[in-house]
């Protein structure tokens, strides 16, 4: 296999005259590394005639932090935190796939709790995720109103996490063999009068957002992605089942105890930027009703099967682990020579990477509005892209 | 109470006169008066842009706030009421920076065109009866022209500012405003049509029976929701705002102002909120008339309490308010879906309805009393 480098210069194309046949010519804008639009430090060079997109490129890199080669210094154990850092808003999703790898390589048993308390709070964090995107959706297609509903709701899950874990955004709570602290015990009462609150709260965004006409026209068949198209860029998550190809791993591969749950898998028809929002809005119905089906049937037993200074060491050889984080498949692939209790080389397989190029696809044709539009609906989290 | 103001005014064989007309009259006499007068009049409309800029910006902050869930500014005195001072004064102080490759001059010019424009158009609105700067016999079409007037202070700040951001925002902004001034234009005639006059003080005159957006057969309400949503867009106010754009073009036409000059288009935006609303409430809700019902002379009394300037200025705010309600709940149309509500939707409503309007007024087709019942 030949891989051949190019800059970004070499793929972006000279400035022509327009088009339209005025006496105009194209030009470039760099959205970002400062942009609103970027939620974080993400580049894109823009080939814009007038207001119509020409041509996308993303540059990414901003925030990368060497997060795979930090964790060839260190434990399995200790990974775990620099996970939390990825996707900070898949946090405990992120440690469950590195837990997840570890113990399938090392065979480490985990308790039937701790996988009870994994799936909830993961399911937990995916509403908190996805009631963050539909805020910050809300704020980029210029209604300031949602951001500051979805803000509310987020704090009432980030309660439930700091009363258990002790942390709101980066928290580092599951670890191979089970979670880091148990939870109390009126920790399913608790949970129970959140998912009461939030219940309402998911179809007060319908009437706030989803329904009103003017989000409809901006959402609705902009930046569609084809089945095939979705496949070929390597998307997962919200964004591959918008485009109708119903891949979710809690379905298909269950893990943690997804399989005992009876929810149902959203997905879209047509893959326009109205699809991937709403297939989310469904999502935080689903997950919800997750929640409330394992809450009362948590079992006793203990939280943890490993001692906290325990150092794992893997047998030799490549070792993958994935799951389903809010933003699609999250992969881990961990290398061990099998004599270091850290690996030899660790990857992440990011789903926001792959979702991300698609934008290179979706925009050309449409306006300067439409690329917010149809990045806001992708979704993207910079600093797991970059990582 | 604007009867009774009225009827003492009669009888003093003084008929209530705008300010300028006061300081005309005067004139031969007492110049001294004549320039008192005016010079009152100029301090007085400085004096109130800059109240209005403060409890504009402090109410849009409030309501905001209390449609979001939060409580606003809390801090600076009672309630945060000093915060719009504070941030005022925070603005005084911060550097002014004009882009070294930008078209200076032009750069140094362009807010003071945007918010000149909205002043002028402070100066013949009628406040109440008595309050009233200066009158003119074509008020509506000197409002339209100088309001539409505003927009090059926009394309120049955008343009000279040598930012493709910027420059976007303001050609976005010039397309905007040349379009929905039509229909902005289109149904302010429709009231001009059954006044019969073009100055503001007779228009409010002229519906002491009721006002236009009642008495003019539905015709009233279609203008009054076409000059609204034309307004809204002429003013950037989302859901038309995608001159600003934030999330798209960081903030359009003003991104590379800052401190006092910032300060006077954000300034000018709020003040032209107020105007559209006191123009709408003078077309088409009776301006300071009070709120009448036919022949409940009871009711009318109660009503005629309030006087004509606190009617005004109520049903100002209530237009404010509406404007600050559609900012903060709805999202922002594209540029081209902006141009299709206008070009395809609006403007057909607005000629048919001016027809109509026409037609009415041709074949005096009115079921309410038009006949005006002063002593």
């Amino acid at each position: 296999m030949t891989v051949t480098i190019r800059k970004l210069d070499e793929l972006l194309q000279p400035p022509a005259a327009a088009e339209s046949g005025l006496n105009t010519q194209e030009y470039y804008v760099n959205m970002g590394p400062q942009h609103p639009i970027s939620h974080g430090s993400l580049r894109f060079v823009a080939r814009l005639d007038g207001e119509t997109v020409k041509q996308v490129l993303p540059a990414p890199g901003y925030v990368h932090r060497g997060i795979e080669k930090m964790c060839e210094h260190l434990s399995y154990r200790q990974t775990i935190h620099l996970t939390d850092r990825m996707d900070y808003f898949s946090a405990l999703m992120g440690n469950w796939a590195v837990s997840k790898t570890v113990e399938k390589a090392a065979g480490i048993e985990v308790s039937e709790r701790a996988q009870y308390i994994r799936t909830i709070m993961a399911e937990l964090q995916r509403v908190q995720s996805h009631v963050l995107w539909w805020a910050v959706l809300g704020m980029d297609l210029g209604a300031f109103t949602p951001f500051l509903y979805g803000f509310r709701e987020r704090e009432i899950i980030s309660d439930i996490f700091e009363e258990t874990i002790g942390a709101r955004l980066t928290m580092n709570y599951v670890q191979p063999g089970g979670v880091m602290y148990d939870i109390y015990p009126d920790f399913a009462a608790k949970v129970k009068k959140v998912v009461a609150y939030l219940k309402p709260k998911i179809e007060e965004y319908d009437t706030l957002l989803s329904g009103n006409v003017i989000l409809q026209e901006r959402l609705r068949n902009i930046g569609v992605l084809s089945q095939e198209k979705a496949l070929a860029f390597g998307c997962t998550g919200p964004v591959l089942r918008a485009s109708g190809v119903p891949l979710d791993l809690r379905k298909v591969d269950p893990y943690g105890v997804y399989a005992k749950a009876d929810f149902n898998v959203a997905i879209g028809s047509r893959g326009d930027s109205w699809d991937r929002y709403y297939v989310r809005i469904q999502e935080m119905r689903e997950s919800l009703k997750i929640v409330e089906q394992l809450i009362d049937n948590i079992p006793e037993g203990a939280h943890t099967t490993t001692k906290p200074n325990v150092k794992v060491k893997l047998p030799e050889g490549v070792h993958y682990g994935q799951l389903e984080t809010s933003r699609g498949i999250l992969g881990v692939t961990i290398v061990s020579d099998g004599k270091e209790a850290s690996p030899y080389r660790m990857h992440f397989r990011s789903p926001n990477y792959c979702n991300l190029w698609t934008i290179t696809e979706l925009a050309p044709g449409w306006r300067i509005a439409d690329v917010i539009a149809i990045l806001s609906s992708l979704d993207l989290v910079i600093p797991e892209l970059d990582r | 109470m604007h009867e009774i103001a009225l009827r003492i005014l009669l009888a003093a064989g003084a008929p209530p006169k705008t300010i300028a007309e006061r300081a005309a009259d005067a004139l031969p006499s007492d110049p001294l008066l004549a320039a008192a007068l005016i010079g009152g009049a100029m301090i007085g409309v400085l004096t109130f842009l800059t109240l209005l800029g403060l409890v504009l910006i402090y109410a849009e902050r409030k309501i905001s706030a209390h449609f979001q869930c939060r409580l606003g500014p809390m801090r600076v005195g009672p309630h945060g009421i000093l915060q719009t001072v504070a941030d005022t004064v925070k603005l005084l102080c911060k550097e002014d920076i004009v882009p070294t490759r930008g078209d200076q001059p032009m750069h140094l010019l362009a807010p003071f065109l945007s918010l000149g424009a909205t002043v002028l158009v402070l100066l013949v609105i009628p406040y109440s009866p008595l309050l009233h700067v200066a009158d003119m016999n074509i008020g509506v079409l000197y409002v339209t022209a100088i309001s539409g007037f505003g927009v090059m202070g926009i394309l120049l700040g955008g343009w000279s500012s040598n930012n493709k951001w910027a420059l976007l925002g303001a050609m976005r902004s010039g397309a905007q405003i040349i379009s929905y001034e039509i229909s902005a234009t289109l149904a302010l005639l429709v009231v001009v049509l059954f006044a019969g006059t073009m100055s503001l003080r007779g228009i409010v005159e002229s519906q002491e029976a009721g006002w236009w957006i009642w008495r003019a057969h539905g015709v009233g309400i279609v203008s009054f929701i076409v000059y609204l949503i034309a307004s809204t867009a002429e003013i950037n106010r989302t859901p038309f705002d995608i001159p600003e754009g934030e999330s798209e073009l960081t903030a359009g036409f003003h991104a590379e102002y800052s401190g006092l000059r910032f300060s006077f288009f954000f300034l000018a935006e709020f003040i032209n909120m107020f105007v559209v609303a006191a123009l709408a409430s003078t077309l088409f809700l009776g301006g300071w008339m009070p709120f009448h019902i036919g022949r409940l002379a009871g009711f009318n009394q109660v009503m005629d309490l309030l006087p004509g300037g606190g009617w005004f200025f109520l049903k100002v705010s209530s237009i404010i308010f509406l404007l600050m309600w559609f900012r903060w709940t709805f999202p922002r149309l594209r540029v081209d879906q902006l141009m299709r509500l206008e070009w395809k939707i609006l403007l057909p409503i607005g000629f048919v309805n001016l027809l109509v309007a026409s037609f009415v007024v041709l074949y005096n087709f009115y079921p309410f009393p038009t006949e005006i019942t002063l002593p």
